[in-house]
């Protein structure tokens, strides 16, 4: 796979395949193309050469199909800053085809630490509250495969712990692409591909 | 995990309501489109001043002001996200079509809440006399729908321009003109009191226009969504 932005190359020559219960690190510093990367994973651009394929028990997957399997947490996939952290769980629940009900998602809330502050607009969030919120819709719908882009970033001691254990239980429930540039972060991963 | 799973349908809506919800905490368009519509409003009424305006000058002027303050304002419903970063999340989350027919509820439903403003503004500062009332409501309402369908798709697509404003009216006006030529029209017959069966053959080509430009834009969105 490549991915050129005009006539810059970002990567080249990419092939790598990650199956279930495994956990892949991509590494690289800044520009190499880790953030790139992981969007033409979720489908949000397309690559250059080359293409993206899930399989599952041998069938190949259609990009709707893994939407609904697939979520990424990324500094910039930014939540409704005007709406409540229970409205944004809310819509995006919904607008994926679930629905909640309000106390699940209060339960939601509560488990990646923003207890009683379902109802205060994102906008009222530190950048670390905004993040944790982002694992909270990450995991609302139990992705077969997360991505994660500078999980930790704007993550305090205890947000840091959490998020140990979101890889953790990923781990156990499918595949897990982490993109980082921290050094005691690469230890998450059974492979690592290094974009430098 | 969630109990039940959403229609297509119900998918749409939710993007519509958090569209409304997100518009009456912000008002990003409407208070741009409401201001453009009361200061046009106020400064065609103070030049025409005394004089009384011919049926065909009102129902034009009045379709002026309407597409005018719809440019100011229809745009915002995808550069808002543009600008907020929520244009990644949405993609993620969504399918094209629900997108674009949420988004296009929002915009109907914003042009005609401009609609209920205007028209009595317009009454009132420029004498605007409506003979045969129903027809003239049947024209705004299915011009109303023609020029969501055409905006809405043309929004999506100067939202990642950086001259998105003057590009957004520039790129629809040309589609627009068929469809504003004939709401004036049935906007004249409507003023001069002419019955409902003189002003079908408008209706008729308001929704045949609406209809195409529903389904090029459903067809079309998907391209011009990806990036």
């Amino acid at each position: 796979m490549s991915k050129y932005f005009g006539a810059r190359k970002v990567f080249k020559g990419l092939n790598f395949s990650v199956t279930e219960h495994q956990s892949l690190v991509i590494t690289g510093k800044n520009g190499s193309g880790k953030t790139t990367l992981l969007k033409i994973l979720s489908g949000l651009i397309s690559p250059s050469n080359g293409e993206v394929v899930f399989n599952s028990n041998g069938d190949l997957l259609k990009r709707e199909e893994v939407k609904r399997i697939l979520s990424l947490v990324a500094p910039d996939l930014n939540l409704y800053e005007e709406l409540s952290a229970l409205e944004n769980l809310k819509f995006l629940s919904r607008v994926q085809g679930i629905m909640f009900e309000n106390e699940e998602l209060k339960t939601r809330i509560e488990k990646v630490g923003l207890k009683k502050r379902e109802d205060d607009l994102v906008s009222f969030f530190s950048s670390g509250m905004k993040q944790r919120l982002k694992y909270a819709f990450a995991l609302m719908n139990d992705p077969k495969i997360l991505l994660l882009d500078e999980p930790s970033s704007n993550l305090d001691k205890e947000g840091i712990s959490y998020l140990e254990n979101v890889i953790y239980e990923q781990k156990k429930r499918g595949i897990l692409i982490l993109a980082t540039n921290h050094k005691d972060e690469i230890r998450y991963g059974d492979q690592i591909v290094d974009l430098d | 995990m969630g109990t039940k799973s959403s229609t297509w349908i119900e998918q749409a809506l939710s993007i519509f309501q958090k569209d409304i919800k997100s518009e009456l905490r912000t008002r990003y368009a409407l208070n741009a489109i409401v201001m453009f519509a009361v200061v046009t409003l106020a400064v065609v009424g103070f030049s025409v001043g005394q004089f009384s305006l011919s049926p065909k000058v009102s129902s034009s002027l009045f379709w002026v002001v309407i597409f005018f303050s719809s440019m100011s304002g229809l745009a915002q419903v995808f550069i808002k996200e543009e600008e907020a970063k929520t244009v990644n999340l949405l993609k993620l989350v969504a399918s094209p079509s629900n997108i674009f027919l949420g988004k296009f509820f929002f915009n109907w439903a914003l042009l005609l809440f401009l609609e209920i403003i205007i028209v009595p503004l317009f009454i009132l500062l420029l004498g605007l006399n409506l003979e045969n009332f129903w027809l003239f409501i049947c024209v705004l309402v299915l011009g109303s729908l023609g020029l969501v369908c055409a905006t809405t798709i043309i929004a999506a697509m100067v939202s990642k321009a950086h001259i998105k404003g003057a590009l957004f009216a520039v790129l629809s006006f040309p589609i627009l003109l068929p469809l504003l030529i004939v709401c004036i029209d049935g906007t004249y017959l409507s003023i001069q009191g002419k019955s409902f069966s003189e002003g079908v053959s408008d209706l008729k080509v308001l929704v045949s226009f609406s209809v195409v430009m529903l389904i090029l834009s459903l067809l079309l969105f998907d391209l011009v969504w990806k990036e």
